[in-house]
Protein backbone atom coordinates (compact mmCIF):
# COMPACT_ATOMS: atom_id res chain seq x y z
CA UNK A 1 0.00 0.00 0.00
CA UNK A 2 1.66 3.07 -1.01
CA UNK A 3 1.45 6.37 1.38
CA UNK A 4 -0.86 8.45 -0.36
CA UNK A 5 -3.38 5.38 -0.62
CA UNK A 6 -2.72 5.15 3.42
CA UNK A 7 -3.19 8.87 3.75
CA UNK A 8 -6.21 8.82 2.00
CA UNK A 9 -7.88 6.26 3.94
CA UNK A 10 -6.76 7.80 6.99
CA UNK A 11 -8.40 11.41 5.63
CA UNK A 12 -11.86 9.46 4.98
CA UNK A 13 -12.08 7.85 8.37
CA UNK A 14 -11.18 10.88 10.44
CA UNK A 15 -13.87 12.78 8.26
CA UNK A 16 -15.81 9.81 8.96
CA UNK A 17 -16.39 9.40 12.52
CA UNK A 18 -15.65 13.04 13.54
CA UNK A 19 -18.67 15.40 13.45
CA UNK A 20 -19.42 18.41 11.01
CA UNK A 21 -17.74 21.77 10.81
CA UNK A 22 -19.21 24.94 11.44
CA UNK A 23 -18.81 27.19 8.72
CA UNK A 24 -20.02 31.07 8.85
CA UNK A 25 -23.42 31.61 6.53
CA UNK A 26 -25.13 35.01 5.99
CA UNK A 27 -28.40 35.54 4.45
CA UNK A 28 -27.13 35.69 0.71
CA UNK A 29 -25.67 32.75 0.91
CA UNK A 30 -28.29 30.72 2.23
CA UNK A 31 -30.56 32.11 -0.30
CA UNK A 32 -28.29 30.80 -3.12
CA UNK A 33 -27.73 27.80 -1.60
CA UNK A 34 -31.68 27.00 -1.09
CA UNK A 35 -32.23 28.32 -4.65
CA UNK A 36 -29.71 25.97 -5.91
CA UNK A 37 -31.44 23.16 -4.38
CA UNK A 38 -34.21 22.68 -6.64
CA UNK A 39 -36.14 19.81 -5.47
CA UNK A 40 -34.72 19.29 -2.28
CA UNK A 41 -36.45 19.92 0.40
CA UNK A 42 -34.78 21.75 3.08
CA UNK A 43 -35.08 22.12 7.32
CA UNK A 44 -33.44 24.94 8.29
CA UNK A 45 -33.49 24.91 12.35
CA UNK A 46 -32.08 28.27 14.11
CA UNK A 47 -30.66 27.17 17.62
CA UNK A 48 -28.18 28.36 19.75
CA UNK A 49 -26.15 26.13 22.74
CA UNK A 50 -27.52 28.27 25.25
CA UNK A 51 -31.24 27.82 24.40
CA UNK A 52 -32.70 24.38 26.28
CA UNK A 53 -35.65 24.03 24.25
CA UNK A 54 -33.01 24.20 21.19
CA UNK A 55 -30.73 21.69 22.46
CA UNK A 56 -33.92 19.56 23.64
CA UNK A 57 -34.82 18.97 19.97
CA UNK A 58 -31.66 18.80 18.24
CA UNK A 59 -31.55 15.56 18.13
CA UNK A 60 -34.98 15.25 16.72
CA UNK A 61 -33.34 17.27 13.11
CA UNK A 62 -30.40 14.90 13.66
CA UNK A 63 -32.77 11.99 13.50
CA UNK A 64 -34.80 13.47 10.10
CA UNK A 65 -31.08 13.63 8.32
CA UNK A 66 -30.09 10.73 8.23
CA UNK A 67 -33.73 8.96 8.26
CA UNK A 68 -34.62 10.63 4.71
CA UNK A 69 -31.15 11.17 3.68
CA UNK A 70 -32.20 9.45 0.46
CA UNK A 71 -35.12 11.35 -0.49
CA UNK A 72 -34.23 14.59 -1.07
CA UNK A 73 -34.23 16.07 2.40
CA UNK A 74 -31.63 17.93 3.89
CA UNK A 75 -31.46 19.40 7.40
CA UNK A 76 -29.42 22.61 8.33
CA UNK A 77 -28.24 23.06 11.89
CA UNK A 78 -27.67 27.31 12.33
CA UNK A 79 -26.47 28.50 15.23
CA UNK A 80 -27.13 31.99 16.89
CA UNK A 81 -24.73 32.03 19.24
CA UNK A 82 -22.48 35.09 20.51
CA UNK A 83 -19.85 35.13 17.59
CA UNK A 84 -17.43 34.81 20.56
CA UNK A 85 -18.76 32.07 21.37
CA UNK A 86 -18.02 29.58 17.99
CA UNK A 87 -14.48 28.34 18.66
CA UNK A 88 -15.16 27.36 22.10
CA UNK A 89 -18.82 26.88 23.53
CA UNK A 90 -20.36 25.87 20.10
CA UNK A 91 -17.43 23.99 19.00
CA UNK A 92 -17.15 21.77 22.02
CA UNK A 93 -20.87 21.40 21.76
CA UNK A 94 -20.65 20.14 18.26
CA UNK A 95 -18.04 17.40 19.17
CA UNK A 96 -19.31 16.35 22.15
CA UNK A 97 -23.25 15.56 20.51
CA UNK A 98 -21.56 14.72 17.47
CA UNK A 99 -23.59 16.44 15.38
CA UNK A 100 -23.83 15.03 11.85
CA UNK A 101 -26.14 17.70 9.85
CA UNK A 102 -24.80 20.95 8.29
CA UNK A 103 -23.77 23.54 10.80
CA UNK A 104 -23.34 27.17 10.10
CA UNK A 105 -23.34 30.11 12.15
CA UNK A 106 -25.60 32.95 11.04
CA UNK A 107 -23.20 35.53 9.64
CA UNK A 108 -25.39 38.82 10.51
CA UNK A 109 -25.05 41.61 12.64
CA UNK A 110 -28.35 43.57 11.59
CA UNK A 111 -31.50 41.53 13.46
CA UNK A 112 -33.76 44.22 12.16
CA UNK A 113 -32.73 42.67 8.94
CA UNK A 114 -32.14 39.58 8.86
CA UNK A 115 -35.00 38.44 11.30
CA UNK A 116 -37.17 39.57 8.46
CA UNK A 117 -35.23 37.96 5.71
CA UNK A 118 -35.86 34.62 6.81
CA UNK A 119 -39.29 35.27 7.84
CA UNK A 120 -41.95 38.15 8.37
CA UNK A 121 -43.62 35.60 10.73
CA UNK A 122 -40.63 35.34 12.77
CA UNK A 123 -40.18 37.67 16.09
CA UNK A 124 -36.72 36.79 16.54
CA UNK A 125 -37.31 34.04 19.71
CA UNK A 126 -35.95 30.45 19.27
CA UNK A 127 -35.62 27.48 18.25
CA UNK A 128 -37.42 28.20 14.52
CA UNK A 129 -37.79 26.31 11.69
CA UNK A 130 -37.72 27.02 7.98
CA UNK A 131 -38.59 24.29 5.36
CA UNK A 132 -38.11 25.43 2.25
CA UNK A 133 -38.49 23.61 -0.83
CA UNK A 134 -37.50 25.94 -4.08
CA UNK A 135 -38.70 24.21 -6.81
CA UNK A 136 -42.33 23.52 -5.55
CA UNK A 137 -42.25 27.53 -4.29
CA UNK A 138 -42.55 26.38 -0.80
CA UNK A 139 -41.63 27.98 2.47
CA UNK A 140 -43.03 27.27 5.95
CA UNK A 141 -42.09 29.08 9.01
CA UNK A 142 -42.36 28.03 12.76
CA UNK A 143 -41.54 29.71 15.76
CA UNK A 144 -41.73 26.98 18.11
CA UNK A 145 -40.37 23.89 19.23
CA UNK A 146 -40.94 20.25 18.11
CA UNK A 147 -41.28 16.80 19.35
CA UNK A 148 -40.03 13.89 16.76
CA UNK A 149 -43.41 13.03 15.47
CA UNK A 150 -44.54 16.42 15.30
CA UNK A 151 -41.33 17.31 12.88
CA UNK A 152 -41.55 14.20 10.89
CA UNK A 153 -45.78 14.96 10.16
CA UNK A 154 -44.72 18.72 9.28
CA UNK A 155 -41.81 17.36 6.73
CA UNK A 156 -43.84 14.68 4.99
CA UNK A 157 -46.71 16.97 4.91
CA UNK A 158 -44.75 19.79 3.35
CA UNK A 159 -42.41 17.63 0.94
CA UNK A 160 -45.43 15.95 -0.60
CA UNK B 1 -57.05 10.13 8.96
CA UNK B 2 -53.86 11.14 9.03
CA UNK B 3 -54.83 14.05 6.30
CA UNK B 4 -57.42 15.12 8.99
CA UNK B 5 -55.28 14.96 12.30
CA UNK B 6 -52.68 17.28 10.33
CA UNK B 7 -55.38 19.76 9.69
CA UNK B 8 -56.62 20.05 12.90
CA UNK B 9 -53.27 20.44 14.00
CA UNK B 10 -52.71 23.36 12.05
CA UNK B 11 -55.83 25.14 12.62
CA UNK B 12 -54.77 24.37 16.67
CA UNK B 13 -51.70 25.93 15.74
CA UNK B 14 -52.66 29.13 13.92
CA UNK B 15 -55.46 29.76 16.69
CA UNK B 16 -52.50 29.80 18.97
CA UNK B 17 -50.59 32.44 16.83
CA UNK B 18 -53.46 34.28 16.47
CA UNK B 19 -54.53 34.27 20.22
CA UNK B 20 -50.83 35.73 21.43
CA UNK B 21 -50.45 38.64 18.90
CA UNK B 22 -50.82 41.05 21.76
CA UNK B 23 -50.89 45.12 21.76
CA UNK B 24 -49.74 46.81 18.89
CA UNK B 25 -48.22 50.42 19.35
CA UNK B 26 -51.20 53.18 19.69
CA UNK B 27 -53.39 50.49 22.13
CA UNK B 28 -53.58 51.27 25.63
CA UNK B 29 -52.18 48.91 28.03
CA UNK B 30 -53.86 47.44 30.49
CA UNK B 31 -52.45 47.70 33.96
CA UNK B 32 -51.87 44.60 35.70
CA UNK B 33 -51.12 43.18 39.32
CA UNK B 34 -47.86 41.03 40.00
CA UNK B 35 -46.23 40.07 43.17
CA UNK B 36 -42.90 41.67 43.15
CA UNK B 37 -39.98 40.06 44.45
CA UNK B 38 -40.32 41.98 48.15
CA UNK B 39 -43.71 39.99 48.74
CA UNK B 40 -46.23 43.64 47.69
CA UNK B 41 -48.19 43.15 44.88
CA UNK B 42 -47.36 46.28 42.31
CA UNK B 43 -49.54 47.95 39.26
CA UNK B 44 -48.90 51.18 37.03
CA UNK B 45 -51.73 53.02 39.06
CA UNK B 46 -49.26 52.49 41.69
CA UNK B 47 -46.19 55.17 40.14
CA UNK B 48 -48.67 57.96 40.63
CA UNK B 49 -45.49 60.78 39.29
CA UNK B 50 -44.51 58.54 36.48
CA UNK B 51 -44.80 59.93 32.95
CA UNK B 52 -44.27 56.35 31.25
CA UNK B 53 -42.80 52.84 31.61
CA UNK B 54 -40.23 51.03 30.47
CA UNK B 55 -41.94 47.49 30.76
CA UNK B 56 -39.40 45.07 30.15
CA UNK B 57 -40.52 40.96 29.83
CA UNK B 58 -37.09 39.14 31.04
CA UNK B 59 -36.01 36.17 33.20
CA UNK B 60 -33.38 34.42 35.06
CA UNK B 61 -31.58 32.18 32.81
CA UNK B 62 -32.38 33.50 29.52
CA UNK B 63 -28.91 34.68 28.22
CA UNK B 64 -30.04 37.44 26.12
CA UNK B 65 -31.92 38.78 28.98
CA UNK B 66 -28.11 38.40 30.91
CA UNK B 67 -26.35 39.87 28.46
CA UNK B 68 -28.87 42.81 29.06
CA UNK B 69 -29.05 43.03 32.77
CA UNK B 70 -26.83 45.75 33.30
CA UNK B 71 -28.59 48.25 30.47
CA UNK B 72 -31.54 47.04 31.70
CA UNK B 73 -30.21 48.61 35.64
CA UNK B 74 -28.98 51.64 33.44
CA UNK B 75 -31.85 52.33 31.62
CA UNK B 76 -34.44 52.42 34.96
CA UNK B 77 -31.18 54.49 37.00
CA UNK B 78 -31.07 57.09 34.24
CA UNK B 79 -34.78 57.73 33.13
CA UNK B 80 -36.67 56.84 36.24
CA UNK B 81 -35.88 59.74 37.48
CA UNK B 82 -37.16 61.26 34.35
CA UNK B 83 -40.63 59.79 34.90
CA UNK B 84 -39.88 56.41 32.98
CA UNK B 85 -39.73 53.66 36.02
CA UNK B 86 -38.41 49.97 33.82
CA UNK B 87 -40.96 47.45 35.58
CA UNK B 88 -39.53 44.36 34.84
CA UNK B 89 -42.04 41.12 34.27
CA UNK B 90 -40.72 37.32 34.53
CA UNK B 91 -43.05 36.00 31.58
CA UNK B 92 -42.06 32.50 32.29
CA UNK B 93 -43.67 29.02 34.46
CA UNK B 94 -41.80 29.22 37.79
CA UNK B 95 -41.65 25.97 37.36
CA UNK B 96 -39.18 25.76 35.08
CA UNK B 97 -35.33 25.27 36.21
CA UNK B 98 -33.99 28.84 37.74
CA UNK B 99 -37.30 31.03 37.18
CA UNK B 100 -38.51 30.57 40.73
CA UNK B 101 -39.81 33.20 43.24
CA UNK B 102 -36.79 32.65 45.07
CA UNK B 103 -34.67 32.30 42.42
CA UNK B 104 -35.87 35.82 40.82
CA UNK B 105 -35.10 37.06 44.35
CA UNK B 106 -32.14 35.68 44.15
CA UNK B 107 -31.18 37.06 41.44
CA UNK B 108 -32.60 40.25 41.70
CA UNK B 109 -30.48 40.63 44.95
CA UNK B 110 -26.95 39.59 43.25
CA UNK B 111 -27.52 42.14 40.56
CA UNK B 112 -28.62 44.49 43.03
CA UNK B 113 -31.54 45.42 40.80
CA UNK B 114 -33.14 49.19 41.30
CA UNK B 115 -36.50 48.08 39.57
CA UNK B 116 -39.66 46.09 40.33
CA UNK B 117 -39.19 42.48 39.29
CA UNK B 118 -42.61 41.03 39.15
CA UNK B 119 -43.81 37.49 38.38
CA UNK B 120 -46.52 36.28 36.05
CA UNK B 121 -46.75 33.11 36.87
CA UNK B 122 -49.86 32.59 34.68
CA UNK B 123 -48.97 34.57 31.43
CA UNK B 124 -51.99 36.74 31.77
CA UNK B 125 -50.38 39.86 31.17
CA UNK B 126 -47.61 38.41 29.26
CA UNK B 127 -50.41 37.39 26.89
CA UNK B 128 -52.22 40.41 26.58
CA UNK B 129 -49.08 42.36 26.28
CA UNK B 130 -48.26 39.94 23.52
CA UNK B 131 -44.75 39.19 24.87
CA UNK B 132 -42.83 36.26 22.95
CA UNK B 133 -39.72 36.40 24.15
CA UNK B 134 -36.87 37.63 26.50
CA UNK B 135 -36.10 40.26 26.83
CA UNK B 136 -38.83 42.18 25.17
CA UNK B 137 -39.68 45.64 25.98
CA UNK B 138 -42.84 47.84 26.07
CA UNK B 139 -42.92 51.20 26.28
CA UNK B 140 -45.94 53.00 27.79
CA UNK B 141 -46.88 56.86 27.78
CA UNK B 142 -49.54 58.15 30.54
CA UNK B 143 -52.29 59.52 28.37
CA UNK B 144 -55.90 60.80 29.44
CA UNK B 145 -57.37 57.29 28.40
CA UNK B 146 -54.76 55.29 29.90
CA UNK B 147 -51.26 53.89 29.03
CA UNK B 148 -50.56 53.98 25.23
CA UNK B 149 -48.17 51.32 23.82
CA UNK B 150 -45.24 53.56 22.44
CA UNK B 151 -42.87 51.03 21.50
CA UNK B 152 -42.72 47.28 21.38
CA UNK B 153 -39.16 45.46 20.71
CA UNK B 154 -35.31 45.12 21.57
CA UNK B 155 -33.43 47.50 23.46
CA UNK B 156 -30.81 48.01 21.36
CA UNK B 157 -29.44 46.43 18.09
CA UNK B 158 -25.85 45.08 19.62
CA UNK B 159 -26.93 42.74 21.87
CA UNK B 160 -23.14 41.38 22.28
CA UNK B 161 -22.55 44.91 23.25
CA UNK B 162 -19.51 44.61 20.76
CA UNK B 163 -20.30 47.92 19.39
CA UNK B 164 -21.43 49.75 22.39
CA UNK B 165 -25.23 49.32 21.96
CA UNK B 166 -25.62 49.80 18.16
CA UNK B 167 -28.61 51.48 17.47
CA UNK B 168 -30.17 52.48 21.08
CA UNK B 169 -33.43 52.22 20.46
CA UNK B 170 -35.40 52.22 23.70
CA UNK B 171 -33.11 55.27 24.98
CA UNK B 172 -34.32 57.16 21.51
CA UNK B 173 -37.62 56.37 22.04
CA UNK B 174 -37.39 57.60 25.54
CA UNK B 175 -35.67 60.65 24.55
CA UNK B 176 -38.33 61.57 22.17
CA UNK B 177 -41.20 60.88 24.21
CA UNK B 178 -39.49 63.36 26.91
CA UNK B 179 -39.52 65.76 24.15
CA UNK B 180 -43.21 64.97 23.90
CA UNK B 181 -43.09 63.55 20.39
CA UNK B 182 -43.79 60.01 18.83
CA UNK B 183 -40.61 57.61 18.91
CA UNK B 184 -39.30 57.25 14.99
CA UNK B 185 -38.46 54.04 15.16
CA UNK B 186 -41.67 52.43 17.30
CA UNK B 187 -41.02 48.43 16.40
CA UNK B 188 -38.42 45.96 16.08
CA UNK B 189 -37.73 42.37 16.40
CA UNK B 190 -34.45 40.54 18.34
CA UNK B 191 -33.43 37.00 18.49
CA UNK B 192 -34.17 36.21 22.10
CA UNK B 193 -35.19 32.94 24.03
CA UNK B 194 -39.05 31.68 24.27
CA UNK B 195 -40.97 32.14 26.85
CA UNK B 196 -41.21 29.13 29.20
CA UNK B 197 -45.27 28.45 28.66
CA UNK B 198 -46.51 26.56 31.81
CA UNK B 199 -47.36 22.75 29.96
CA UNK B 200 -51.00 22.52 30.67
CA UNK B 201 -51.68 26.51 28.64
Amino acid sequence: MNRAYKILIGLLLISYCSSAQIKPLNIDQLNQRLDSGKDTTYVINFWATWCSPCIAELPYFEKINEKYKNDKVKVVLVSLDFKSKINTTVKSFIKKNKLKSELFYLNESNQQVFIDQISKEWSGAIPATLFVKTDAKKRAFYEKEFNFEELESTLISFKN
Amino acid sequence: MRVFVLLLFMIVNFSVNAQTTGYKVGDIASDFDLKNIDGKQVSLKNYTNAKGFIVIFTCNTCPYSIAYEDRIIALHNKYSALGFPVIAINPNDPNHPGESYVNMQERAKSKKFPFAYLMDPDHIFTKKYGANRTPHTFILSKGTNGNVVEYIGAIDSDTDNAKGGGDKFVELALNSLLQNKKPETTFTKAIGCTIKWKKTT
